[in-house]
């Protein structure tokens, strides 16, 4: 390629589903894989004379997520209606926000290269009603299923700041985990919950000029696999066409894609941006929304310390590697748990340790976060205490934890009944040592003559203790009573 | 006197009384409705069972010694853009023409709640676009007093039904004079309540920011009567008033209360387009209070010739997004043998929407068409801006305001359905009124040499619509002409 070089230029549009009890507009509950228009109602039907009524607790939802992004939250703000006409819209206009967003001009730090967080600009956050689903059958005809006719979605646009698709992937992450901290999304891929798409292009030097090839958009994304990798393949392919072609951005030659995700490719759904005329205007329905403070302080009260910033302070607080804070804090109920459990004064990394080796792996497979295993975090903490003390062994300790969330008795019981606790008694092991000394003579010779065998022969004596003490001898005590009687 | 030529009020005191049964009454309007409406053409729809079943119900109820609510057992008919989940919902269109709704407009559900009995639906323009009920894509209705004429429009059938004795009080809705206009042309009664005061949840949309349902009635106290049921805050609309802003009033209570120190505004100015007998009939109107004492201001209100103009630009671009639903896909009209679904959309459409309709419709698109929407939209709300503040400081001399409802009188079927623009300009009395969210009421003050009645038409600012009604009671005190009846020619 010679003297090509070229950036990554990508901006990100994402649909989160919030976890309202109720739709945007009206009463109807939110449900997934319910029966087909059994959660509908005159409002969310569309039916003449229906009248929407705006849902503050998605809108409260909205102003947090706005908040957690640092966006500029606007005290006035209205309901825009944006036309277009489709069969699973059935007002044939969604209820959206135009010109107010909520929010604007905020930031999300995603994790970069390094252990280091890149800062990632939003330009804006605002609520809409979502559309029904058409379900396309075998049949000459299309059937409309309007469940989810009305369902809040938080509409969140960034700067177009991103420069790869691994950074891609790691916003989209960290909206998951930002959203479920605030309690605000389930963030359900499998249930659509989280929806994106990404505008991509290049800025390609070659030569000593600059070319930018044009935007792709590609529509309706619903996996962080599927994301990254089309992002990937639009680099790859806007690279190979711009070689190929030469074409670079014009006015009105943004694409529209879309992703096949079996062969992984993207496909061309619109060559031209379509002059799409959505004829938004205010919604003569619904009053203006003027957020007081007094509403938004409370609002406002329930931020949170977000999941990256957390990650990054277990590193250098608690000396976790980036992989085990990671994986504590991609939950709030975990990282709460954990750090609880910390303060009941436990040692981080045994608890690290205990959470990430049998705590979340029993949470997982039974559904459950760590509170619902019923576990406490001082049970946790004591547990892990008992290891460093070397009362139990790690691995003691691992089945302990397994043990407690299965009969729900305390670590020190358990260790008791399951004749987990180490044979520590210089004494008395001082006498099998002695015994095992004596029924190996070859291998204490190998010890003491030094030579290649030495190693392997101290290990062999080692292991016999262990299996006399049928494993319960702490290890520490035994290699020191070894080493001291075989003059080492 | 026979039961017809009772006032929903009275006709309401003596069922209580026991003197008269719903039954009677119902049953005298359902025969007057059978006799007559072939000819007026008022009703799309009578519920004779239905009405006949909740008379009966009342009146057992009665006997039983309750007390019913506060129209128990009065006969009433309501205009067809109001859903009721019994029978059909058509708004007087072909779309919608077998359109029976699941539910029902929160007004209907307070008229039974107040044990009212609801006769049927009345005629109306297609989507109540309109000033003569001409554009109805169902029915033709006539004037009661001249039935070469229009009955006025939107809420044309309502005001005829009301006229010609066909039920005892009616609702209708005003976008832009649709109460008032048919209420002067018929003779009748005719309040357009503060925009808010009345829920529309369940009012079919035309201009969700100028809607507004209200009753059309034989006399003053009547329309104060309904307005005290229908009034009120309505959690499902969102633009419904609260109490604590204004609460509702007991409207009959103190409505043979003069108004003292009444000052009436008055725009001589306005007013010189007007007919000379209708310019007559008001001038004799303002006169006759200042004889009994009130006091008669010049208000300036120079923005009131552009209220047209932003109107046609405010309702239909509303029009153009409540209209888009009609698609043919949910409900209503569809095209029998579509190619694709985009046919769906425009052959349903284009088959079924009548003409005024689909001119509106464009109307609306255009305006709100990115690279028109600040000339137009936007434009035509700053335009409205600026006649609510002309009302604002009119009102800051005077009590109320006085002017005729309409131009003219009924005038001839067919004469302005060829020309748009001449019937729009029939609403250049009413229009602001919307625009300005303000109440209005039309109330009978004469005849033209035709024997046409004339309407007079009073506003006053926001919420105030228990001032209004008492003004108007002053004038219905001292004259007879809502006592007078189109002549029989229709027997």
């Amino acid at each position: 390629m010679g003297d090509l070089t070229y950036n990554v230029i990508v901006g990100l549009e994402i649909h989160v589903q919030l976890a309202t009890r109720t739709k945007m507009f009206c009463g109807c509950a939110l449900t997934f894989g319910e029966e087909a228009n059994s959660r509908v109602c005159p409002v969310c039907l569309g039916l003449p004379g229906a009248l929407p009524v705006m849902n503050r607790q998605a809108v409260e939802y909205a102003a947090l997520a706005a908040m957690a992004l640092d966006c500029k939250v606007a005290e006035f703000t209205k309901w825009d209606r944006k036309s277009y006409y489709y069969p699973d819209l059935p007002k044939n206009y969604q209820i959206s926000q135009y010109d107010l967003p909520l929010g604007s001009n905020g930031f999300i730090e995603i994790p970069a290269e390094a252990g280091e967080t890149k800062r990632i600009r939003i330009r804006r956050v605002h609520l809409e009603e979502d559309a029904g689903k058409n379900v396309h059958t075998a049949g000459p005809y299309s059937l409309v299923d309007l469940n989810r006719a009305g369902t809040p979605l938080l509409e969140i646009v960034t700067e177009p700041d991103l420069s790869s698709a691994e950074q891609v992937r790691a916003l989209a992450v960290e909206l998951q985990r930002i959203v479920r901290y605030l309690g605000i999304s389930e963030a359900d891929m499998q249930k659509g919950h989280m929806r994106f798409e990404p505008n991509i292009n290049l800025v390609i030097e070659k030569a000593g000029r600059q070319f930018k090839t044009p935007i792709a958009e590609v529509k309706n994304l619903n996996s962080f696999r599927a994301l990254e990798r089309s992002v990937a393949y639009e680099v790859r392919r806007q690279l190979d066409d711009f070689l190929e072609t030469g074409r670079t951005m014009q006015m009105g030659n943004k694409s529209t894609r879309g992703w096949n995700d079996a062969d992984e490719t993207t496909v061309l759904q619109r060559e031209k941006e379509e002059a799409h005329d959505y004829r938004y205007f205010p919604d003569p329905d619904l009053v203006p929304v003027t957020t007081t403070p007094q509403w938004l302080d409370p609002i406002r009260s329930r931020l949170c310390e977000l999941p990256l910033q957390r990650q990054v302070r277990y590193v250098g607080e608690y000396g976790l590697s980036d992989y085990d804070a990671g994986v504590l804090t991609a939950e709030r109920s975990t990282a709460d748990f954990f750090e609880q459990a910390v303060r009941s004064g436990g040692d981080p990394k045994r608890i690290c340790n205990l959470l990430t080796q049998v705590g979340l792996k029993l949470a997982n497979e039974r559904g459950r976060d760590l509170r619902g295993l019923g576990l406490a975090p001082e049970s946790v903490a004591e547990l892990a205490g008992m290891i460093d003390a070397g009362t139990i062994s790690a691995s003691a300790g691992n089945a302990i934890l397994q043990a407690m969330v299965e009969t729900g008795k305390k670590p020190d019981v358990l260790a008791q009944e399951l004749n987990l606790i180490q044979r520590s008694d210089a004494g008395e092991l001082e006498a099998i040592v002695d015994q095992v000394l004596a029924a190996n003579a070859a291998a204490v010779a190998d010890v003491t003559s030094g030579g290649k065998k030495s190693q392997k022969a101290r290990g062999f004596l080692l292991g016999q203790v262990m299996q006399k003490t049928k494993g319960q001898a702490n290890p520490k005590v035994v290699a020191e009573i070894l080493d001291r009687k075989l003059g080492k | 006197m026979a039961v017809d030529e009772l006032t929903a009020t009275e006709l309401r005191d003596r069922i209580a009384a026991g003197q008269i049964s719903s039954v009677e009454a119902t049953q005298a309007a359902l025969d007057r409705i059978r006799r007559i409406d072939p000819q007026v053409g008022a009703y799309l729809a009578v519920f004779h069972e239905r009405a006949l079943q909740a008379a009966h119900e009342v009146d057992r109820r009665i006997a039983a010694g309750e007390q019913g609510g506060p129209l128990a057992g009065v006969p009433l008919a309501v205009k067809d853009v109001m859903c009721t989940s019994f029978g059909a919902t058509t708004c007087g269109s072909r779309i919608l023409q077998n359109f029976h709704s699941p539910y029902e407009a929160t007004v209907i559900r307070r008229l039974i709640e107040a044990d009212a009995v609801i006769l049927g639906k009345t005629n109306m323009d297609e989507f109540a676009m309109g000033s003569s009920t001409e554009n109805s894509g169902l029915q033709k209705t006539v004037n009661p007093w001249d039935t070469a004429r229009v009955p006025g429009g939107s809420s044309g059938g309502s005001a005829a039904a009301v006229a010609a004795r066909m039920c005892f009080a009616a609702l209708g809705s005003d976008t832009g004079g649709s109460i008032r206009q048919p209420a002067s042309f018929c003779g009748v009664v005719g309040l357009k309540p503060t925009y808010g005061r009345v829920s529309r949840y369940g009012l079919v949309a035309y201009g969700s920011s100028l809607d507004q349902i209200g009753p059309v009635t034989r006399t003053v106290a009547d329309a104060a009567l309904l307005l005290g049921v229908i009034a009120g805050h309505d959690p499902a609309d969102s633009t419904s008033v609260s109490e604590d802003l204004a609460p509702v009033e007991d409207y009959l209570g103190k409505l043979d209360e003069p108004v003292q120190g009444l000052r009436i505004g008055v725009t001589p100015s306005f007013n010189a387009g007007a007919d000379p007998a209708v310019r007559k009939a008001v001038d004799d109107a303002v006169d006759s209070y200042r004889a009994a004492g009130a006091e008669i201001v010049e208000v300036d209100m120079p923005h009131l010739d552009y209220a047209i103009a932003a109107y046609y630009v405010i309702a239909t671009a509303e029009a153009s997004s409540n209209l888009a639903r009609y698609d043919g896909v949910h409900y209503g009209y569809r095209t029998p043998n579509p190619a694709d679904y985009i046919e769906v959309y425009t052959k349903s459409r284009e088959e079924a929407f009548g003409k005024e309709v689909k001119r509106r419709i464009m109307l609306g698109t255009y305006a709100l068409s990115s690279g028109y929407y600040d000339a137009y939209y936007l434009k035509a709300l700053k335009v409205r801006n600026l006649i609510r503040g002309d009302f604002v400081r009119a009102f800051e001399r005077c009590d109320c305001i006085m002017m005729p409802v309409a131009p003219t009188t009924a005038f001839r079927i067919g004469e302005k359905v060829d020309d748009p623009l001449k019937m729009y300009l029939s609403d250049i009395y009413t229009i602001a009124v919307n625009l300005a969210g303000i109440p209005g009421i039309s109330i009978p003050c004469g005849f033209d040499e035709a024997r046409l009645p004339i309407g007079l038409q009073i506003l006053t600012p926001a919420f105030s619509e228990a001032k209004l009604l008492r003004i108007a009671r002053m004038y219905e005190a001292r004259t007879d002409w809502h006592t007078k009846r189109p002549v029989e020619t229709l027997e």
